[in-house]
């Protein structure tokens, strides 16, 4: 039987306290998933990492950029951008700051 | 003979969080920074219940607003997983920034409350584990109509009363509400205090009340920093009464009072609102020891010239019997006073903006 779909998040370095460290975190999705359940399914039992990524209305974070496969969502679909099985998905602060 | 007690100073930067110590509130030991480049905006030290619990608000630019709580004096840090101060899904709203993190009177000694962007009350009965939103003030009608001062919409000031369920918050843009009922509902509070910027100058509410501090002996009686104007209240809150005359310029954001002797108070002015310097570049701490009929400034210690604000959170006072007076400025110098704000020393120089001080003499 086949492993299950699954995705490659890359961890920012300033989150990594929330993941034992890791850089990256690989997760099962679903055949239709998007942004928005993949960052469901990462916050599971994380949720001082989900915190950090979504603020409480479910908006991703002003200064928080998410890829998927080098595609920045914003210019996507924003949180309903499609995530592939295979994909690999970076979570990266922005350029901000004083 | 027993050791000499440890004062804490926490200093809550644009840039980190610094803890300053010292035996004689003379010579100050200064620790790296903690929480580098998270804002700081406020700090909290809770010596009720004989143990000390360091609360900072944190806020990064990346990642968001939250509270963390320290009780080894800063050695290790924990953030509620849980609660925290969060919005539910319900109430269409963020956490922006965490302005004001106040331990409630000696005689609650679980309670902790926060004032925050956008403006908010918090409140936690389990020392600063989980919060719960103050829906009296949520709710309020008023909401609608408050604005936002130049640093956001906020709660900046949260003061419970140590004699009953009063309650007093301090808003910018708004004004003073007061709960007579521990947070239940909420009246505004602001006749006599002005709103220049306003077409209706003395509105019900709307006022940019900057800091507001209650007298150590009268708890009726509350000394207020506004946008423009020094002002007393001897009714709760209810009118508020000038005492601007005899300093040199009614604009600032600090309000201090005394923790034992009642009619003692210090501001901090700034020339205006469109000059916010120290009037003629000469930083001077103002002090009524009369409730605000008469004021005394002193510079003794102070640099000669300086042309930095110091901001609403960034002054305090310990609890000492001879209380010490302390401030940072947005140059990154923090001072502090052993003798009531007479003389003061450096304690630090070149930090971040200072946004936020507070100190408290160590449980033995």
């Amino acid at each position: 039987m086949p492993p299950p779909p699954s995705v490659i998040v890359l961890i920012p370095a300033l989150l990594r306290q929330y993941v034992d460290g890791r850089s990256a975190v690989r997760l099962d999705v679903a055949d239709d998933a998007d942004v928005a359940s993949l960052l469901d399914g990462l916050g599971e039992g994380r949720p001082l990492l989900e915190q950090r990524i979504r603020e409480e209305t479910g908006a991703l974070r002003r200064y928080v950029n998410i890829y998927v496969d080098g595609e920045d969502v914003r210019r996507l679909d924003g949180l309903a951008t499609a995530v592939p099985a295979g994909a690999t998905v970076m979570i990266m602060q922005s350029v901000a700051g004083g | 003979m027993p050791a000499p007690a440890t004062t804490l100073l926490a200093i809550g930067t644009k840039k980190g969080l610094w803890l300053a110590s010292s035996t004689d509130r003379q010579e100050w030991t200064l620790s790296d920074p903690m929480f580098l480049m998270e804002e700081i905006p406020s700090v909290a030290i809770d010596t009720r219940d004989g143990r000390t619990r360091l609360f900072a608000g944190r806020m990064s630019w990346h990642f968001g607003p939250c509270i963390a709580h320290s009780d080894d004096l800063g050695g290790t840090w924990a953030e509620p997983r849980e609660g925290g101060i969060r919005f539910g899904a319900d109430d269409d709203a963020a956490l922006e920034r965490i302005w004001q993190i106040q331990p409630d009177a000696e005689g609650r000694p679980g309670v902790v409350w926060a004032g925050c962007q956008p403006i908010s009350v918090w409140k936690s009965t389990d020392h600063g584990e989980t919060f719960t939103l103050n829906r009296g003030l949520w709710d309020h009608p008023h909401r609608s109509e408050w604005g936002a001062g130049f640093g956001g919409a906020a709660a900046h000031t949260v003061l419970p009363s140590p004699a009953d369920d009063t309650l007093h918050v301090a808003m910018s843009t708004g004004g003073v509400y007061r709960s007579d009922d521990g947070g239940a509902s909420w009246e505004p509070r602001n006749r006599g205090i002005s709103a220049y910027f306003m077409p209706d100058p003395d509105p019900e509410f709307g006022q940019c009340v900057h800091k507001v501090a209650r007298d150590a002996v009268d708890p009726d009686r509350l000394f207020a920093q506004n946008h423009h104007g020094v002002y007393t209240s001897a009714d709760r809150g209810d009118s508020w009464q000038s005492i601007a005359e005899g300093l040199p310029a009614d604009f600032g954001f600090v309000m201090l009072t005394h923790p034992h002797r009642g009619g003692t108070a210090w501001v901090i002015p700034l020339k205006a609102d469109g000059e916010r310097i120290p009037p003629d570049g000469r930083l001077l701490v103002h002090r009524t020891d009369d409730g605000g009929s008469t004021w005394e400034g002193s510079g003794t210690g102070l640099p000669q010239a300086e042309y930095n604000a110091v901001l609403r959170d960034a002054a305090c006072v310990d609890t000492a019997e001879i209380p010490g007076v302390y401030f940072g400025t947005r140059g990154g110098s923090v001072y502090a006073s052993a003798d009531e704000g007479r003389t003061f020393r450096e304690v630090a120089s070149h930090l971040p903006d200072v946004l936020s001080v507070r100190a408290a003499v160590l449980p033995g």
